[in-house]
């Protein structure tokens, strides 16, 4: 079956409708899947549910969605750097739900691994585990967190052969594996696609099983916060 | 009254903080004064381990070298070192939740004497969300608070109650501020340190929570 696809306009084509739900993989702007997000924005699709640990910066990344009022509901961890979120959320024009960090990867992974819920101590006595079923295991409680499955994933990596294992690249991989994983159907874009049997198989990150179209490009790779250090002068 | 002068300042409360991480530990620094930390761990072997899917962070890059697919929690470009791995999201909390790594050392808007924790939510202001801390304070294995012993209007963040909505419940091991350190017990806090210049009498007139 073909996975490589010329573009990422081609790559989601069938895919989009209208209330659908997306996972996104990438950590602030680090791994995020740039290009796929802009073909969403071209397509128009709107009403979008988006599990995404962030929601981009404005005019970047999913911040673009926020622009064009495609995305309905997000379900993240931190979205502290985006005034427009904050104006469309305090608006009432926008639906969030905050899941702990960890608790939405695992909710992904789960999702992903036919797992539809899970107890974790994470939340315990939170605002998060209002109206969340609470078991005790061994004299400690837990809260029951519910596995993620989406209609679509859309996930950034580093490589891929055309069968669509993946390589990620440093802390650009963070979400997008967990991200992978729990879409009916996966849209990666790579940096390079290289030509099969060039992978180590000892060293994928993310076989491609979980991997359904592929494709190629250039990325902008923005920097959310430049830091650095002066060289040590002798 | 000049609260803010008293007892140790930002680096001397980091210092204090490094002195609780031991040879061999895998760390979790929190953002601000927990970030200094680092700074003050001298030849013991510490590992840092950043949320966004890293164990073994390094400093800053020098300035041309920043790699954008390298950058820690607070989404800042970092370095990396020779014992570096990388891993996602979901595996990263896995370490932290399975209790794996030994120690967080985080920053506190309110801690209570029962060891709870309130760091991310003041209702009516910006919300930008938990991130990792809920996660952290569930899950590793000592959770050491750094902060300022009263607010900007000199009142106690060393409370009986949060008033603010938690991070975590009963998570907190250990409080270290410009005044001193204190430990939660059973029945309340118990006065571990006085910071330089501190009396018993001061730090105790900053607290509301029950001294034991």
């Amino acid at each position: 079956m073909k996975k490589v696809y010329g573009s990422a306009d081609e790559a989601l084509e069938g895919l989009l409708h209208d209330g659908m739900f997306i996972a996104a993989g990438g950590f602030g702007l680090c791994g995020i899947p740039e290009l796929l997000i802009d073909a969403v924005v071209k397509s128009g699709v709107k009403d979008l549910t988006i599990a995404s640990n962030n929601c981009g910066v404005d005019g970047f990344g999913l911040g673009k969605l926020l622009d064009t009022r495609q995305i309905r509901k997000m379900i993240s961890s931190y979205v502290g750097e985006n005034a427009e979120f904050m104006r469309q959320y305090l608006s009432g024009e926008l639906e969030l739900e905050f899941n702990p960090q960890g608790t939405l990867a695992e909710r992904m992974r789960a999702g992903g691994s036919g797992i539809p819920g899970f107890y974790t101590k994470t939340g315990v006595g939170t605002v998060i585990a209002e109206g969340k079923e609470v078991k005790n295991f061994d004299g400690q409680d837990y809260i029951l967190e519910r596995g993620i499955v989406a209609d679509l994933s859309i996930v950034k990596a580093w490589k891929a052969d055309d069968t669509g294992n993946l390589v990620f690249r440093k802390t650009a991989r963070n979400f997008n594996p967990p991200a992978a994983m729990c879409g009916k159907i996966c849209v990666a874009e790579v940096e390079e696609i290289v030509p099969r049997g060039s992978l180590d198989p000892d060293l994928i990150h993310l076989p491609g099983i979980y991997v359904h179209r592929i494709i190629q490009g250039q990325h902008e790779k923005r920097i959310e916060q430049r830091t650095t250090r002066k060289k040590e002068t002798v | 009254m000049p609260q803010a002068a008293k007892g140790w300042d930002r680096n001397q409360m980091a210092a204090r903080a490094a002195q609780e991480l031991e040879d061999g530990m895998y760390v979790n620094l929190g953002i601000g004064i927990p970030t200094l930390v680092a700074n003050y761990v001298g030849d013991k072997d510490i590992t840092l381990q950043s949320e966004n899917g890293m164990l073994g962070m390094g400093p800053f890059p020098y300035e041309g070298e920043e790699d954008p697919d390298l950058i820690n929690a607070g989404k800042q470009t970092i370095t990396e070192l020779s014992r570096t791995s990388y891993f996602d999201s979901a595996t990263s909390f896995g370490m932290i939740r399975g209790g794996k790594i030994a120690a967080a050392i985080l920053g506190a808007m309110e801690v209570s004497e029962e060891g709870d924790l309130a760091n991310w939510m003041i209702p009516g202001k910006l919300v930008k969300g938990m991130g990792g801390a809920m996660d952290l304070v569930a899950g590793v294995g000592r959770v050491i608070v750094v902060m300022d012993h009263t607010n900007k209007a000199g009142e106690s963040k060393v409370l009986k109650a949060c008033t603010l909505p938690l991070t975590g419940k009963a998570v907190v091991d250990r409080i270290i501020t410009n005044l001193g350190v204190l430990d939660v017990v059973p029945g309340g806090l118990k006065i571990v340190e006085l910071a330089d210049g501190v009396s018993e009498d001061e730090l105790r007139a900053s607290t509301e929570a029950t001294i034991v």
